[in-house]
């Protein structure tokens, strides 16, 4: 069996051992470029912890990260600065490998949580609570958020199912019930007095401005059970990828397979909108990126977390820095360069042919 | 030629469905007039209509209800025809300039000049919305003709998406980060007709007119077009020339619609399809017709919007999303998957 191993790895690729005697197939290249951008992650997010308007020494921010300095100090590091960082990265990462599972599973580039109304619904869901129901504490948004975008979700999957989900079907469903949903979203805040609006349009983007740790706890504990999982599944995911019939002639259990992978997609990208809002096109352009970057043949699910991780906490910089004082929403920066990198996809990049067309 | 006359006399005719489609049009624009917070009676409307006397009939048909109504009117003749030309231009059914992204690229530069001109009326920030309107349209074209495989029609669609909601959250970088502009912005931007004023309608009117005039001549040149570049070259048809042309009238219908009315998205989806299953293939047909039922299904989502959110109102925008986003998912189910 070992022998046999060793022989038949594809050039590129090395064992992963695990405990308990399964071993994984990884990506050489994918897993130093996943090492690289979880680097830069950190890097990023060291420089948004030391530096913004509060001026601060590295030694000084360091010192107060353990407790040391003034309660101003303290205060701008531990409470403000530092999780917003680990929210940017954690929420970056959930929403890289939601995407990753979902572009697998649909074996489309375009079938991220965003496209097929996830989180147009979601946010559809979250202004309907702060604006209707008026009850706006974290928890019934969170309730309302998780509702609408199951809810857009499931009408999505319903309408392209009827017909065989092909990719692109489920994509365009989803761009027409999403094209429903953002009218009422613009008609419900334009419904609300200006007080409500403001409140109701600073979440609706999708933001990180005024995150604390008490949300970041739930975030990170699903992303503690559902990250290894989505590493494991990503093993079946690449059989998967194979079509259907190939994958269950090899031994995969198909429709389980799909199930849980969906499952896990759907948990990473529900509990990523209820921490930090509807953040549109990270999930479908990390995965993409990730692919270019480590040449991989698929979607990696490990590159994708690393890239998204990436991705966001540069965002976020940026949404941070770019109209000082004026914070901007994170998920505006990451549409606006998110929608620009998938109309290049789309429309100018070179017909690959590869996993761009219907598969 | 006998193939011809089978496929007319399985056609409504031309002049019955021109005759339907006025009927239809002047019945709706009754109904706008009419219908409202406060009922009027055909009798009242009338009334209002003939003798602007300062009667309380006449105030709030000339008032309050005409300047919505002629608005929809216009704004819905030019997006229905703008869709025509689209779908003409593009070879692709799903062609749509809202959800191409033309409009947001109206909006988004109507948005530059709230913010950054201090436009505040509609005729101030029209050019702006012909600047936008026409880089937007150049650009899906251009990303049109780069693909030509049938599989790509839906390609198109989700370009135009991402350009949407590329520009879109431009814009609202711009909103947000100044709060005068999104107080005006977020009326504007969900697509009413309501509150605009003649004025409104007049300073783009000119615009609208001489767009459908264009779209007009353009008509029996895109029956060429419809057969292929080769084809519409050997029958004397300027493909160059006409597609600029194609895309100019585009540019005036959308922009000038946009700045008066805001983004409305399916109007130009919707219609010609609706039309194509009534009356056939014939562009010249069409486009004739679609500057009457465009008009009929605004004024239709608007009299909509009055009626089912009383005492408040649906904004028309909002209505044609409802009415438009099912028949482009029929549209979608009805393709068999290539």
């Amino acid at each position: 069996m070992s022998g046999f191993g060793r022989r038949s790895l594809p050039p590129g690729y090395f064992r992963f051992r695990m405990p308990g005697g399964t071993a994984l197939l990884v990506h050489r290249r994918s897993a130093v470029v996943a090492a690289a951008l979880f680097l830069v992650a950190l890097a990023v997010a060291v420089v948004e912890i030391a530096t913004g308007d509060y001026t601060i020494t590295p030694t000084g921010a360091l010192n107060a990260l353990v407790g040391g300095g003034s309660d101003l100090d303290r205060f701008i590091v531990v409470d403000q600065r530092l999780p917003r960082a680990a929210a940017a990265l954690l929420v970056g990462a959930a929403l890289g490998a939601s995407g990753a599972i979902f572009q697998s599973v649909s074996r489309n580039p375009l079938g991220s949580p965003d496209i097929i109304g996830f989180t147009t619904g979601a946010a559809t869901g979250g202004l309907t609570v702060i604006l209707l129901v008026g009850a706006s504490t974290a928890t019934t948004i969170l309730v309302g958020t998780l509702v609408g975008g199951f809810a857009t979700a499931a009408v999505v999957i319903a309408l392209a199912l009827r017909r065989g989900a092909t990719g692109d079907r489920l994509v365009l469903s989803g761009i027409a019930v999403a094209a429903m949903l953002a009218a009422t979203n613009d008609y419900l805040v334009s419904r609300a007095d200006i007080e409500n609006a403001e409140v109701a349009k600073a979440w609706q983007y999708g933001s990180l401005n005024a995150i604390s740790w008490p949300p970041l706890l739930p975030l990170a504990v699903v992303l503690a059970f559902a990250l290894p999982a989505a590493l494991l599944a990503s093993r079946s995911l690449r059989v998967l990828e194979l079509g259907d019939d190939t994958a269950a002639a090899v031994g995969l259990r198909v429709a389980r397979t799909r199930t849980v992978a969906l499952a896990l997609g759907v948990c990473l990208a529900a509990i990523a909108v209820a921490t930090a809002g509807p953040i549109g096109f990270l999930a479908l352009a990390a995965p993409q990126l990730a692919r270019r970057v480590a040449r991989s043949p698929g979607v990696t699910v490990l590159a994708s977390t690393a890239m998204g991780a990436a991705l966001l906490v540069s965002a976020d910089l940026l949404a941070q820095r770019l109209l000082s004082p004026f914070q901007i929403p994170v998920g505006l920066v990451t549409a606006a360069i998110g929608g620009a990198y998938l109309v290049w996809m789309l429309a100018l990049a070179p017909a690959s042919g590869s996993r761009s067309g219907r598969t | 030629m006998s193939v011809y006359r089978a496929e007319r006399s399985r056609r409504i005719r031309l002049p019955v469905a021109l005759i339907a489609g006025a009927t239809v049009l002047v019945l709706f624009t009754v109904l706008s007039l009419a219908i409202g917070s406060k009922n009027l009676s055909i009798g009242e409307v009338l009334n209002g209509l003939l003798a602007a006397d300062g009667s309380r009939g006449s105030i709030i048909v000339w008032q309050l209800r005409m300047p919505r109504t002629l608005l929809a009117i216009v704004a819905g003749a030019a997006l229905a025809v703008s869709g025509v030309l689209m779908q003409a231009l593009t070879r692709n059914p799903l062609a749509e300039p809202g959800l191409l992204g033309v409009n947001a690229g109206a909006a988004f530069s109507v948005v530059i000049a709230i913010s950054a001109f201090g436009a505040t009326r509609g005729d101030e920030y029209l050019w702006f919305a012909f600047l936008g309107a026409g880089a937007a349209a150049v650009f899906v074209y251009l990303i049109s003709i780069r693909r030509t495989q049938a599989s790509d029609h839906a390609r198109l669609v989700l370009a135009g998406v991402a350009l949407t909601a590329s520009l879109g959250a431009c814009t609202r970088i711009i909103t947000l980060f100044d709060a005068t502009a999104f107080d005006s912005y977020r009326f504007w931007v969900i697509g009413s007709v309501a509150n605009r004023g003649f004025d409104t309608v007049f300073s783009v009117l000119p615009f609208i007119a001489a767009g459908l005039v264009l779209a007009f001549v353009c008509g029996p040149s895109l029956n060429a077009l419809a057969l292929g570049d080769e084809q519409a070259v050997s029958l004397g048809v300027p493909v160059t020339a006409l597609r600029i042309l194609v895309i100019a009238t585009i540019t005036l219908l959308c922009g000038a619609a946009t700045a008066a009315a805001g983004p409305i998205a399916f109007v130009g989806l919707v219609v010609p399809h609706v039309l194509r299953l009534i009356a056939g293939v014939d562009q010249r047909t069409i486009l004739v017709l679609s500057a009457l039922v465009g008009p009929s299904l605004m004024l239709a989502a608007d009299v909509i919007g009055r009626l089912i959110a009383q005492p408040s109102e649906l904004e028309v925008g909002v209505v044609t999303a409802f009415l438009g986003a099912p028949v482009l998912i029929a549209l979608l189910l009805r393709r068999r998957p290539a």
